[in-house]
Protein backbone atom coordinates (compact mmCIF):
# COMPACT_ATOMS: atom_id res chain seq x y z
CA UNK A 1 0.00 0.00 0.00
CA UNK A 2 2.46 2.70 1.03
CA UNK A 3 4.85 1.48 -2.37
CA UNK A 4 1.23 2.42 -4.01
CA UNK A 5 0.71 5.76 -2.09
CA UNK A 6 3.80 7.68 -2.42
CA UNK A 7 4.09 7.63 -6.26
CA UNK A 8 0.31 8.74 -6.51
CA UNK A 9 1.08 11.42 -3.59
CA UNK A 10 4.34 12.77 -5.86
CA UNK A 11 1.91 12.87 -9.42
CA UNK A 12 -0.98 14.46 -7.39
CA UNK A 13 1.86 17.22 -6.16
CA UNK A 14 3.67 17.23 -9.59
CA UNK A 15 0.11 18.37 -10.65
CA UNK A 16 -1.15 21.08 -8.00
CA UNK A 17 2.99 22.70 -9.14
CA UNK A 18 1.49 22.64 -12.84
CA UNK A 19 -1.98 23.79 -11.69
CA UNK A 20 -0.12 26.83 -9.84
CA UNK A 21 2.08 27.62 -12.91
CA UNK A 22 -0.84 27.17 -14.87
CA UNK A 23 -2.57 30.07 -13.10
CA UNK A 24 0.17 32.52 -14.73
CA UNK A 25 -0.45 32.77 -17.93
CA UNK A 26 -4.35 32.08 -17.57
CA UNK A 27 -4.81 35.33 -15.60
CA UNK A 28 -1.87 37.48 -16.45
CA UNK A 29 -4.20 40.28 -18.25
CA UNK A 30 -6.51 40.84 -15.52
CA UNK A 31 -3.57 40.88 -12.77
CA UNK A 32 -1.61 43.58 -14.79
CA UNK A 33 -4.59 45.68 -14.83
CA UNK A 34 -4.69 45.27 -10.99
CA UNK A 35 -1.27 45.99 -11.01
CA UNK A 36 -1.39 48.66 -13.27
CA UNK A 37 -4.00 50.98 -11.01
CA UNK A 38 -1.64 50.16 -7.83
CA UNK A 39 1.20 52.32 -9.67
CA UNK A 40 3.15 49.63 -10.69
CA UNK A 41 5.45 50.02 -14.24
CA UNK A 42 3.83 47.58 -16.88
CA UNK A 43 5.96 46.46 -20.04
CA UNK A 44 2.95 47.37 -22.80
CA UNK A 45 1.95 50.22 -21.11
CA UNK A 46 -1.87 50.39 -22.68
CA UNK A 47 -4.38 47.55 -22.43
CA UNK A 48 -5.16 47.76 -25.59
CA UNK A 49 -1.57 46.98 -26.63
CA UNK A 50 -1.49 44.21 -23.93
CA UNK A 51 -4.69 42.51 -25.32
CA UNK A 52 -3.16 41.45 -28.36
CA UNK A 53 -0.21 39.90 -26.94
CA UNK A 54 0.67 36.18 -25.97
CA UNK A 55 -0.14 35.44 -22.26
CA UNK A 56 3.12 33.83 -22.04
CA UNK A 57 4.99 36.98 -23.44
CA UNK A 58 3.22 39.46 -20.85
CA UNK A 59 4.39 36.93 -18.24
CA UNK A 60 8.09 37.13 -18.77
CA UNK A 61 7.94 40.70 -19.22
CA UNK A 62 6.09 41.54 -16.58
CA UNK A 63 7.81 38.70 -13.56
CA UNK A 64 7.52 41.41 -11.34
CA UNK A 65 3.77 42.45 -10.91
CA UNK A 66 2.48 39.14 -11.20
CA UNK A 67 2.04 38.88 -7.43
CA UNK A 68 -1.34 39.16 -6.97
CA UNK A 69 -2.12 36.23 -9.76
CA UNK A 70 -3.29 34.25 -6.96
CA UNK A 71 -5.48 36.35 -5.13
CA UNK A 72 -7.80 38.00 -8.08
CA UNK A 73 -11.08 38.53 -7.01
CA UNK A 74 -12.93 36.73 -10.37
CA UNK A 75 -9.42 34.33 -12.12
CA UNK A 76 -10.01 32.94 -15.21
CA UNK A 77 -8.14 30.08 -13.78
CA UNK A 78 -8.78 29.98 -9.54
CA UNK A 79 -5.41 29.20 -8.07
CA UNK A 80 -5.86 25.03 -5.75
CA UNK A 81 -6.51 27.34 -2.56
CA UNK A 82 -8.82 29.51 -3.51
CA UNK A 83 -11.14 26.26 -4.77
CA UNK A 84 -10.55 24.80 -1.60
CA UNK A 85 -11.07 28.07 0.63
CA UNK A 86 -14.22 28.80 -1.69
CA UNK A 87 -15.08 24.64 -0.64
CA UNK A 88 -14.75 25.27 2.45
CA UNK A 89 -17.25 28.72 2.77
CA UNK A 90 -19.47 27.07 0.90
CA UNK A 91 -19.85 24.44 3.26
CA UNK A 92 -18.57 24.05 6.30
CA UNK A 93 -18.52 27.75 6.58
CA UNK A 94 -21.51 28.51 5.70
CA UNK A 95 -23.87 26.25 7.97
CA UNK A 96 -21.36 26.86 10.74
CA UNK A 97 -21.35 30.97 10.99
CA UNK A 98 -24.05 31.74 7.63
CA UNK A 99 -27.22 33.67 8.64
CA UNK A 100 -28.84 30.66 7.11
CA UNK A 101 -26.67 28.07 8.24
CA UNK A 102 -27.83 24.72 10.06
CA UNK A 103 -26.63 26.02 13.66
CA UNK A 104 -28.44 29.50 13.05
CA UNK A 105 -31.92 28.63 11.02
CA UNK A 106 -32.18 24.36 12.37
CA UNK A 107 -32.28 24.18 8.22
CA UNK A 108 -29.37 23.55 5.58
CA UNK A 109 -28.67 26.89 4.01
CA UNK A 110 -29.55 26.97 0.27
CA UNK A 111 -26.48 28.58 0.12
CA UNK A 112 -24.30 25.55 0.52
CA UNK A 113 -23.12 23.08 -1.15
CA UNK A 114 -23.79 20.34 1.35
CA UNK A 115 -27.66 21.39 0.25
CA UNK A 116 -26.78 21.38 -3.01
CA UNK A 117 -25.17 17.71 -3.13
CA UNK A 118 -28.10 16.48 -1.41
CA UNK A 119 -30.65 17.54 -3.83
CA UNK A 120 -28.20 15.97 -6.88
CA UNK A 121 -27.74 12.90 -4.67
CA UNK A 122 -31.53 11.99 -3.89
CA UNK A 123 -31.77 12.56 -7.78
CA UNK A 124 -28.59 9.86 -8.15
CA UNK A 125 -30.70 7.66 -5.82
CA UNK A 126 -34.17 7.52 -6.91
CA UNK A 127 -32.63 7.57 -10.66
CA UNK A 128 -29.61 4.49 -10.37
CA UNK A 129 -32.62 2.14 -8.10
CA UNK A 130 -34.91 2.68 -10.91
CA UNK A 131 -32.30 2.02 -13.40
CA UNK A 132 -30.92 -1.09 -11.60
CA UNK A 133 -34.03 -2.62 -10.91
CA UNK A 134 -35.59 -2.38 -14.59
CA UNK A 135 -31.79 -3.35 -15.92
CA UNK A 136 -31.90 -6.37 -13.66
CA UNK A 137 -35.62 -7.56 -14.52
CA UNK A 138 -34.71 -7.03 -18.18
CA UNK A 139 -31.61 -9.06 -18.40
CA UNK A 140 -33.47 -11.88 -16.68
CA UNK A 141 -35.85 -11.39 -19.49
CA UNK A 142 -33.40 -12.02 -22.40
CA UNK A 143 -31.22 -14.78 -20.87
CA UNK A 144 -34.80 -16.47 -20.12
CA UNK A 145 -36.46 -15.33 -23.81
CA UNK A 146 -34.90 -16.18 -27.01
CA UNK A 147 -37.73 -13.86 -28.56
CA UNK A 148 -36.50 -10.91 -26.27
CA UNK A 149 -33.02 -11.41 -26.66
CA UNK A 150 -32.84 -11.30 -30.24
CA UNK A 151 -35.09 -8.31 -30.57
CA UNK A 152 -34.22 -6.34 -27.35
CA UNK A 153 -30.73 -6.78 -27.05
CA UNK A 154 -29.21 -5.15 -30.43
CA UNK A 155 -31.23 -1.82 -29.84
CA UNK A 156 -29.87 -2.16 -26.02
CA UNK A 157 -26.39 -1.91 -27.72
CA UNK A 158 -27.34 0.56 -30.83
CA UNK A 159 -28.93 3.07 -27.89
CA UNK A 160 -25.20 2.80 -26.24
CA UNK A 161 -23.98 4.53 -29.07
CA UNK A 162 -26.62 7.17 -29.13
CA UNK A 163 -25.62 10.41 -27.01
CA UNK A 164 -28.25 10.08 -24.83
CA UNK A 165 -27.68 13.05 -22.56
CA UNK A 166 -28.65 14.90 -25.34
CA UNK A 167 -32.52 13.83 -24.45
CA UNK A 168 -32.53 15.64 -20.82
CA UNK A 169 -33.66 19.11 -21.52
CA UNK A 170 -36.62 17.27 -23.39
CA UNK A 171 -37.54 14.89 -21.08
CA UNK A 172 -37.72 17.71 -18.34
CA UNK A 173 -39.77 20.03 -20.11
CA UNK A 174 -41.94 17.20 -21.13
CA UNK A 175 -42.74 16.20 -17.92
CA UNK A 176 -42.70 19.10 -16.73
CA UNK A 177 -45.57 19.65 -18.87
CA UNK A 178 -47.65 16.86 -18.22
CA UNK A 179 -47.26 18.17 -14.30
CA UNK A 180 -44.42 16.20 -12.76
CA UNK A 181 -41.37 17.74 -11.73
CA UNK A 182 -38.67 18.21 -8.78
CA UNK A 183 -36.76 14.92 -8.53
CA UNK A 184 -38.77 12.37 -10.94
CA UNK A 185 -36.96 13.90 -13.79
CA UNK A 186 -34.03 14.03 -13.55
CA UNK A 187 -34.15 10.70 -11.92
CA UNK A 188 -35.34 9.36 -15.10
CA UNK A 189 -32.48 10.46 -17.15
CA UNK A 190 -30.15 9.23 -14.23
CA UNK A 191 -32.46 6.17 -14.64
CA UNK A 192 -32.10 5.67 -18.09
CA UNK A 193 -28.00 6.62 -17.80
CA UNK A 194 -27.42 3.50 -15.27
CA UNK A 195 -30.17 1.15 -16.83
CA UNK A 196 -27.77 -0.08 -20.09
CA UNK A 197 -24.52 -1.03 -18.22
CA UNK A 198 -26.59 -2.93 -15.56
CA UNK A 199 -28.61 -4.72 -18.68
CA UNK A 200 -25.15 -5.79 -20.72
CA UNK A 201 -23.47 -6.74 -17.67
CA UNK A 202 -26.16 -8.75 -15.89
CA UNK A 203 -27.11 -11.01 -18.81
CA UNK A 204 -23.22 -11.69 -19.02
CA UNK A 205 -23.25 -12.63 -15.29
CA UNK A 206 -26.53 -14.53 -15.70
CA UNK A 207 -25.06 -16.64 -18.59
CA UNK A 208 -21.78 -17.01 -16.61
CA UNK A 209 -22.67 -20.30 -15.35
CA UNK A 210 -21.30 -22.81 -17.29
CA UNK A 211 -22.83 -26.04 -19.39
CA UNK A 212 -21.70 -28.38 -16.86
CA UNK A 213 -23.52 -26.68 -13.94
CA UNK A 214 -26.64 -26.18 -16.01
CA UNK A 215 -26.16 -30.04 -16.63
CA UNK A 216 -26.32 -30.78 -12.92
CA UNK A 217 -29.38 -28.54 -12.06
CA UNK A 218 -31.03 -30.21 -14.73
CA UNK A 219 -30.49 -33.89 -13.39
CA UNK A 220 -32.37 -32.49 -10.52
CA UNK A 221 -35.00 -31.90 -12.63
CA UNK A 222 -34.92 -27.67 -11.31
CA UNK A 223 -37.38 -25.41 -11.87
CA UNK A 224 -36.33 -22.34 -14.52
CA UNK A 225 -37.29 -20.37 -11.31
CA UNK A 226 -35.10 -23.13 -9.29
CA UNK A 227 -31.97 -22.43 -11.56
CA UNK A 228 -32.87 -18.25 -11.45
CA UNK A 229 -32.53 -18.08 -7.93
CA UNK A 230 -29.84 -20.95 -6.72
CA UNK A 231 -27.15 -20.93 -9.67
CA UNK A 232 -27.76 -17.70 -12.23
CA UNK A 233 -28.60 -15.34 -9.66
CA UNK A 234 -25.89 -15.79 -7.26
CA UNK A 235 -23.17 -16.10 -10.28
CA UNK A 236 -24.03 -13.00 -11.29
CA UNK A 237 -23.09 -11.41 -8.72
CA UNK A 238 -19.31 -10.14 -9.43
CA UNK A 239 -21.08 -9.00 -12.83
CA UNK A 240 -23.84 -6.99 -11.30
CA UNK A 241 -20.92 -5.24 -8.87
CA UNK A 242 -18.72 -4.43 -11.76
CA UNK A 243 -21.77 -2.59 -13.49
CA UNK A 244 -23.09 -0.99 -10.17
CA UNK A 245 -20.13 1.22 -10.14
CA UNK A 246 -20.55 2.36 -14.05
CA UNK A 247 -23.89 3.16 -13.09
CA UNK A 248 -23.67 4.76 -9.75
CA UNK A 249 -21.71 7.15 -12.09
CA UNK A 250 -23.24 7.49 -14.81
CA UNK A 251 -26.20 8.29 -12.80
CA UNK A 252 -24.35 10.90 -11.01
CA UNK A 253 -23.61 12.73 -14.19
CA UNK A 254 -27.57 11.91 -15.57
CA UNK A 255 -28.51 14.10 -11.97
CA UNK A 256 -26.18 16.88 -12.79
CA UNK A 257 -26.84 17.36 -16.66
CA UNK A 258 -31.04 17.03 -15.64
CA UNK A 259 -30.25 19.89 -13.20
CA UNK A 260 -28.78 22.71 -15.61
CA UNK A 261 -32.46 23.14 -17.57
CA UNK A 262 -34.54 23.90 -14.44
CA UNK A 263 -32.63 26.45 -12.31
CA UNK A 264 -34.00 24.44 -8.67
CA UNK A 265 -31.38 23.73 -6.94
CA UNK A 266 -28.49 20.86 -7.11
CA UNK A 267 -24.71 20.95 -7.80
CA UNK A 268 -25.83 21.27 -11.70
CA UNK A 269 -27.53 24.51 -11.14
CA UNK A 270 -24.41 25.50 -9.20
CA UNK A 271 -22.04 25.67 -11.86
CA UNK A 272 -24.65 26.98 -14.23
CA UNK A 273 -24.97 29.84 -12.53
CA UNK A 274 -21.52 30.38 -11.48
CA UNK A 275 -21.01 30.48 -15.24
CA UNK A 276 -23.89 32.94 -15.75
CA UNK A 277 -22.51 35.00 -12.93
CA UNK A 278 -18.27 34.72 -13.77
CA UNK A 279 -18.23 32.94 -10.49
CA UNK A 280 -14.90 30.29 -11.35
CA UNK A 281 -14.17 29.63 -7.76
CA UNK A 282 -18.19 28.61 -7.18
CA UNK A 283 -18.03 25.75 -10.45
CA UNK A 284 -14.54 24.96 -9.65
CA UNK A 285 -16.29 24.15 -5.86
CA UNK A 286 -19.33 22.59 -7.34
CA UNK A 287 -16.86 20.17 -9.54
CA UNK A 288 -14.83 19.26 -6.90
CA UNK A 289 -17.91 18.59 -4.89
CA UNK A 290 -19.73 16.29 -7.82
CA UNK A 291 -15.79 14.59 -8.01
CA UNK A 292 -15.88 13.76 -4.09
CA UNK A 293 -19.21 12.55 -4.12
CA UNK A 294 -18.44 10.23 -7.43
CA UNK A 295 -15.40 8.94 -5.55
CA UNK A 296 -17.35 8.21 -2.15
CA UNK A 297 -20.39 6.83 -4.19
CA UNK A 298 -18.24 4.01 -6.38
CA UNK A 299 -16.15 3.54 -2.94
CA UNK A 300 -19.08 2.80 -1.23
CA UNK A 301 -20.04 0.26 -3.70
CA UNK A 302 -16.67 -1.30 -3.68
CA UNK A 303 -16.82 -1.99 -0.24
CA UNK A 304 -20.37 -3.42 -0.10
CA UNK A 305 -19.15 -5.53 -3.36
CA UNK A 306 -16.48 -6.88 -0.80
CA UNK A 307 -18.72 -7.54 2.27
CA UNK A 308 -21.27 -9.77 -0.20
CA UNK A 309 -18.57 -11.42 -2.05
CA UNK A 310 -16.77 -12.74 1.39
CA UNK A 311 -19.84 -13.56 2.57
CA UNK A 312 -20.47 -15.32 -0.26
CA UNK A 313 -17.48 -17.40 -0.46
CA UNK A 314 -16.76 -15.86 -3.63
CA UNK A 315 -13.81 -13.73 -2.83
CA UNK A 316 -10.61 -14.46 -4.42
CA UNK B 1 -60.64 4.06 -30.06
CA UNK B 2 -59.77 1.85 -33.40
CA UNK B 3 -56.21 3.15 -33.29
CA UNK B 4 -55.51 2.13 -29.64
CA UNK B 5 -57.01 -1.07 -30.49
CA UNK B 6 -55.25 -1.97 -33.56
CA UNK B 7 -52.09 -0.58 -32.12
CA UNK B 8 -51.85 -3.46 -29.68
CA UNK B 9 -52.95 -5.94 -32.49
CA UNK B 10 -50.05 -4.55 -34.03
CA UNK B 11 -47.83 -5.48 -31.29
CA UNK B 12 -49.38 -8.87 -31.29
CA UNK B 13 -48.62 -9.76 -34.36
CA UNK B 14 -44.94 -8.18 -34.24
CA UNK B 15 -44.25 -10.27 -31.28
CA UNK B 16 -46.10 -13.41 -32.59
CA UNK B 17 -44.03 -13.10 -35.69
CA UNK B 18 -40.91 -12.53 -34.31
CA UNK B 19 -41.48 -15.72 -31.19
CA UNK B 20 -41.90 -17.96 -34.76
CA UNK B 21 -38.49 -16.62 -36.18
CA UNK B 22 -36.36 -17.13 -33.18
CA UNK B 23 -37.91 -20.16 -32.36
CA UNK B 24 -38.19 -21.40 -35.78
CA UNK B 25 -35.27 -23.73 -37.69
CA UNK B 26 -33.21 -20.85 -39.44
CA UNK B 27 -33.30 -18.44 -36.21
CA UNK B 28 -29.59 -18.47 -36.29
CA UNK B 29 -29.19 -17.01 -39.85
CA UNK B 30 -27.91 -13.99 -41.01
CA UNK B 31 -31.14 -13.05 -42.30
CA UNK B 32 -33.12 -13.65 -39.03
CA UNK B 33 -30.62 -12.30 -37.11
CA UNK B 34 -31.22 -9.04 -38.68
CA UNK B 35 -34.86 -9.28 -39.27
CA UNK B 36 -35.73 -9.94 -35.63
CA UNK B 37 -34.52 -6.32 -34.29
CA UNK B 38 -35.99 -4.67 -37.15
CA UNK B 39 -39.45 -6.01 -37.23
CA UNK B 40 -39.44 -5.08 -33.54
CA UNK B 41 -38.31 -1.75 -34.04
CA UNK B 42 -40.87 -0.92 -36.65
CA UNK B 43 -43.50 -2.53 -34.52
CA UNK B 44 -42.45 -0.04 -31.66
CA UNK B 45 -42.24 3.25 -33.73
CA UNK B 46 -46.16 1.76 -35.17
CA UNK B 47 -47.23 1.88 -31.67
CA UNK B 48 -46.05 5.44 -31.15
CA UNK B 49 -47.72 6.63 -34.34
CA UNK B 50 -50.57 4.97 -33.60
CA UNK B 51 -51.13 5.70 -29.58
CA UNK B 52 -50.10 9.30 -29.92
CA UNK B 53 -53.19 9.80 -32.55
CA UNK B 54 -55.49 7.48 -30.49
CA UNK B 55 -54.83 9.21 -27.19
CA UNK B 56 -54.80 12.52 -29.16
CA UNK B 57 -51.60 12.78 -27.23
CA UNK B 58 -51.03 17.06 -27.58
CA UNK B 59 -47.75 17.12 -30.40
CA UNK B 60 -46.07 19.51 -27.76
CA UNK B 61 -45.72 16.75 -25.33
CA UNK B 62 -44.86 13.90 -28.21
CA UNK B 63 -45.20 14.11 -31.95
CA UNK B 64 -45.73 10.95 -34.04
CA UNK B 65 -43.23 9.43 -35.90
CA UNK B 66 -44.67 10.32 -39.27
CA UNK B 67 -44.46 14.53 -37.86
CA UNK B 68 -41.13 14.16 -37.24
CA UNK B 69 -39.99 12.83 -40.45
CA UNK B 70 -41.64 15.36 -41.95
CA UNK B 71 -39.55 18.42 -40.40
CA UNK B 72 -36.69 16.38 -40.90
CA UNK B 73 -37.38 16.10 -44.34
CA UNK B 74 -37.98 19.74 -44.48
CA UNK B 75 -34.84 21.00 -42.61
CA UNK B 76 -32.08 18.92 -44.05
CA UNK B 77 -30.10 22.11 -44.56
CA UNK B 78 -30.22 22.92 -41.27
CA UNK B 79 -29.64 20.11 -39.53
CA UNK B 80 -26.74 19.46 -41.95
CA UNK B 81 -25.18 22.48 -40.60
CA UNK B 82 -26.00 21.97 -36.99
CA UNK B 83 -24.02 18.51 -37.92
CA UNK B 84 -20.84 19.79 -39.29
CA UNK B 85 -20.97 22.03 -36.56
CA UNK B 86 -21.03 20.11 -33.76
CA UNK B 87 -20.34 16.68 -34.76
CA UNK B 88 -17.66 17.52 -37.35
CA UNK B 89 -16.07 20.41 -36.28
CA UNK B 90 -16.56 20.28 -32.07
CA UNK B 91 -16.92 16.06 -31.50
CA UNK B 92 -14.22 14.84 -33.94
CA UNK B 93 -11.67 17.33 -34.09
CA UNK B 94 -11.47 16.69 -29.99
CA UNK B 95 -12.12 13.38 -30.16
CA UNK B 96 -8.35 12.84 -32.18
CA UNK B 97 -7.23 15.03 -30.05
CA UNK B 98 -7.89 14.18 -27.08
CA UNK B 99 -7.37 9.84 -28.53
CA UNK B 100 -3.94 10.56 -29.61
CA UNK B 101 -2.82 12.67 -26.88
CA UNK B 102 -3.72 9.69 -24.70
CA UNK B 103 -1.79 7.21 -26.63
CA UNK B 104 1.18 9.42 -26.77
CA UNK B 105 0.59 9.57 -22.55
CA UNK B 106 -0.24 5.74 -22.45
CA UNK B 107 3.72 5.16 -24.16
CA UNK B 108 5.20 7.26 -21.80
CA UNK B 109 3.27 5.91 -18.87
CA UNK B 110 4.09 2.57 -20.22
CA UNK B 111 7.88 3.10 -20.66
CA UNK B 112 8.32 4.78 -17.13
CA UNK B 113 7.25 2.23 -13.94
CA UNK B 114 6.98 5.46 -11.49
CA UNK B 115 4.72 7.65 -13.79
CA UNK B 116 1.99 3.66 -14.47
CA UNK B 117 2.11 3.55 -10.21
CA UNK B 118 1.48 7.11 -9.82
CA UNK B 119 -0.90 7.97 -13.04
CA UNK B 120 -2.79 5.24 -13.39
CA UNK B 121 -4.68 5.33 -9.98
CA UNK B 122 -5.17 8.99 -10.99
CA UNK B 123 -6.46 8.05 -14.36
CA UNK B 124 -9.00 5.38 -13.16
CA UNK B 125 -10.23 7.98 -10.88
CA UNK B 126 -10.65 10.65 -13.37
CA UNK B 127 -12.33 8.32 -15.72
CA UNK B 128 -15.30 7.67 -13.31
CA UNK B 129 -16.03 11.23 -12.62
CA UNK B 130 -18.26 13.92 -13.68
CA UNK B 131 -15.98 15.93 -16.67
CA UNK B 132 -19.16 17.14 -18.30
CA UNK B 133 -18.90 19.97 -15.29
CA UNK B 134 -15.95 20.88 -16.74
CA UNK B 135 -17.99 21.86 -19.59
CA UNK B 136 -19.05 25.94 -18.31
CA UNK B 137 -15.35 26.42 -17.62
CA UNK B 138 -14.63 25.25 -20.91
CA UNK B 139 -16.99 27.63 -22.72
CA UNK B 140 -15.59 30.76 -20.64
CA UNK B 141 -12.02 29.84 -21.43
CA UNK B 142 -12.28 29.07 -25.09
CA UNK B 143 -15.41 31.70 -26.69
CA UNK B 144 -18.65 30.16 -27.87
CA UNK B 145 -17.28 28.47 -31.46
CA UNK B 146 -16.43 24.97 -31.87
CA UNK B 147 -12.65 25.29 -30.12
CA UNK B 148 -14.34 25.26 -26.36
CA UNK B 149 -16.74 21.94 -27.43
CA UNK B 150 -13.59 20.24 -28.38
CA UNK B 151 -11.69 21.08 -25.41
CA UNK B 152 -14.51 19.35 -23.53
CA UNK B 153 -14.80 16.21 -25.78
CA UNK B 154 -10.58 16.07 -25.28
CA UNK B 155 -11.18 16.10 -21.59
CA UNK B 156 -13.87 13.81 -21.19
CA UNK B 157 -12.21 11.20 -23.74
CA UNK B 158 -8.93 11.70 -22.20
CA UNK B 159 -8.75 9.68 -19.07
CA UNK B 160 -11.02 6.42 -20.47
CA UNK B 161 -8.62 6.03 -23.71
CA UNK B 162 -5.51 6.57 -21.34
CA UNK B 163 -6.99 3.65 -19.10
CA UNK B 164 -7.95 1.47 -21.66
CA UNK B 165 -3.90 1.94 -24.19
CA UNK B 166 -2.02 1.23 -20.71
CA UNK B 167 -3.92 -1.80 -19.68
CA UNK B 168 -3.61 -3.32 -23.38
CA UNK B 169 0.73 -2.72 -23.39
CA UNK B 170 0.86 -4.66 -20.82
CA UNK B 171 -1.04 -7.35 -22.19
CA UNK B 172 1.42 -9.59 -22.91
CA UNK B 173 3.17 -12.37 -21.56
CA UNK B 174 6.82 -12.51 -19.94
CA UNK B 175 7.25 -15.81 -22.46
CA UNK B 176 6.34 -12.99 -25.75
CA UNK B 177 8.55 -10.35 -24.14
CA UNK B 178 11.84 -12.71 -23.22
CA UNK B 179 11.67 -13.83 -26.61
CA UNK B 180 11.89 -10.48 -27.89
CA UNK B 181 14.87 -9.55 -25.69
CA UNK B 182 16.63 -12.83 -26.99
CA UNK B 183 15.81 -11.86 -30.21
CA UNK B 184 17.84 -8.64 -28.64
CA UNK B 185 15.41 -5.90 -29.73
CA UNK B 186 15.05 -2.43 -28.91
CA UNK B 187 12.20 -0.90 -26.79
CA UNK B 188 10.75 0.56 -30.32
CA UNK B 189 11.31 -2.89 -31.54
CA UNK B 190 9.23 -4.78 -28.99
CA UNK B 191 6.74 -2.14 -29.06
CA UNK B 192 5.92 -2.18 -32.55
CA UNK B 193 6.20 -5.27 -33.48
CA UNK B 194 4.66 -7.42 -29.90
CA UNK B 195 3.35 -4.82 -27.72
CA UNK B 196 1.47 -2.63 -30.00
CA UNK B 197 -0.33 -5.74 -31.78
CA UNK B 198 -1.08 -7.17 -28.27
CA UNK B 199 -2.23 -3.72 -27.23
CA UNK B 200 -5.12 -2.94 -30.41
CA UNK B 201 -7.85 -4.85 -29.01
CA UNK B 202 -8.11 -2.54 -25.91
CA UNK B 203 -7.08 0.58 -27.83
CA UNK B 204 -10.23 -0.30 -29.85
CA UNK B 205 -12.01 -0.61 -27.09
CA UNK B 206 -11.47 2.30 -25.46
CA UNK B 207 -11.89 4.38 -28.87
CA UNK B 208 -16.02 2.51 -29.34
CA UNK B 209 -15.88 4.02 -25.71
CA UNK B 210 -15.19 7.45 -25.95
CA UNK B 211 -16.78 7.93 -29.39
CA UNK B 212 -20.09 8.29 -27.77
CA UNK B 213 -18.54 9.98 -24.79
CA UNK B 214 -16.96 12.32 -27.67
CA UNK B 215 -20.78 13.17 -29.01
CA UNK B 216 -22.09 13.92 -25.46
CA UNK B 217 -19.20 16.50 -24.39
CA UNK B 218 -20.09 18.16 -27.53
CA UNK B 219 -23.82 18.57 -27.15
CA UNK B 220 -23.54 19.08 -23.75
CA UNK B 221 -21.41 21.92 -24.01
CA UNK B 222 -23.30 23.79 -26.50
CA UNK B 223 -26.23 23.97 -23.56
CA UNK B 224 -23.61 26.60 -22.07
CA UNK B 225 -23.16 28.51 -24.90
CA UNK B 226 -23.03 28.07 -28.80
CA UNK B 227 -23.10 29.97 -32.11
CA UNK B 228 -26.37 30.60 -33.34
CA UNK B 229 -26.31 26.67 -34.98
CA UNK B 230 -25.22 23.09 -33.46
CA UNK B 231 -27.04 20.33 -32.22
CA UNK B 232 -27.05 21.07 -28.79
CA UNK B 233 -28.29 25.47 -29.40
CA UNK B 234 -30.67 23.26 -31.90
CA UNK B 235 -32.29 21.04 -28.79
CA UNK B 236 -32.60 24.03 -26.54
CA UNK B 237 -33.67 26.56 -28.86
CA UNK B 238 -36.35 24.58 -29.89
CA UNK B 239 -38.01 23.42 -26.54
CA UNK B 240 -37.97 27.23 -25.85
CA UNK B 241 -40.25 27.00 -28.74
CA UNK B 242 -41.90 23.87 -28.17
CA UNK B 243 -41.14 22.88 -31.76
CA UNK B 244 -40.77 19.29 -30.84
CA UNK B 245 -40.43 17.90 -34.18
CA UNK B 246 -37.29 19.74 -34.58
CA UNK B 247 -35.79 18.44 -31.28
CA UNK B 248 -36.32 15.35 -32.19
CA UNK B 249 -35.35 15.93 -35.40
CA UNK B 250 -32.12 16.57 -33.82
CA UNK B 251 -31.70 13.71 -31.31
CA UNK B 252 -32.36 11.48 -34.78
CA UNK B 253 -29.53 13.21 -36.39
CA UNK B 254 -27.33 12.45 -33.14
CA UNK B 255 -28.31 9.29 -32.71
CA UNK B 256 -27.40 8.52 -36.41
CA UNK B 257 -24.30 10.00 -36.15
CA UNK B 258 -23.20 8.19 -32.86
CA UNK B 259 -24.41 4.75 -34.32
CA UNK B 260 -22.31 5.69 -37.52
CA UNK B 261 -19.58 6.62 -35.61
CA UNK B 262 -19.37 3.43 -33.90
CA UNK B 263 -20.04 1.44 -36.83
CA UNK B 264 -17.16 3.13 -38.46
CA UNK B 265 -14.66 2.04 -35.88
CA UNK B 266 -16.21 -1.43 -35.61
CA UNK B 267 -15.31 -1.81 -38.75
CA UNK B 268 -11.81 -0.28 -38.81
CA UNK B 269 -11.54 -2.87 -36.04
CA UNK B 270 -12.73 -5.88 -37.96
CA UNK B 271 -9.88 -5.13 -40.37
CA UNK B 272 -7.13 -4.20 -38.35
CA UNK B 273 -7.50 -6.81 -35.52
CA UNK B 274 -9.25 -9.89 -37.73
CA UNK B 275 -6.72 -11.79 -35.99
CA UNK B 276 -7.94 -11.78 -32.53
CA UNK B 277 -10.42 -14.80 -31.14
CA UNK B 278 -13.38 -12.19 -30.81
CA UNK B 279 -13.15 -11.12 -34.23
CA UNK B 280 -12.97 -14.64 -35.93
CA UNK B 281 -16.70 -15.90 -34.79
Amino acid sequence: MTRLIRPVLAMVLALMALWYVAVLPMNVKETLTQAERAGAVIAPPSAVERRDMSNWALVLNNTHALGESWNLDRPRLPAPHQVLTELYASTIGEEVTGRRGIVKTGTLSNRSLIYHGLITLNATFVGFLIGTGLGVVLAVGIVHSRVMDMSVMPWAIVSQTIPIVALAPMIIVVLYSIGIQGLLPKAVISAYLSFFPVVVGMVKGLRAPDSMQLDLMRTYSAEPMTVLTKLRLPSSVPYLFASLKIAIAASLVGAIVGELPVQQGGLGARMLAGSYYGQTAQIWAALLMAAGLAAVLVWLIGVIERRTLRRMGMMA
Amino acid sequence: MIQIVFAFVLWAAGWALNARLANGPGADTRAARLAVPLIFGATLLGMWELLVRGLEVPTVILPPPSQIAGTFAENTGLLWRDFVQTILKGAVSGYVIGCGAAFLTALLVDRYDYLRLGLLPLGNFMAALPIVGTAPILVMWFGFGWQSKAAVVVLMVFFPMLVNTVAGLQDTTTMQRDLMRTYASSWGQTLMKLRLPAALPFIFNGLKITSTLALIGAIVAEFFGSPTLGLGFRISTSIGQLDLGMVWSAIVVAALSGTAFYGLIALIERRVTFWHPSQRG
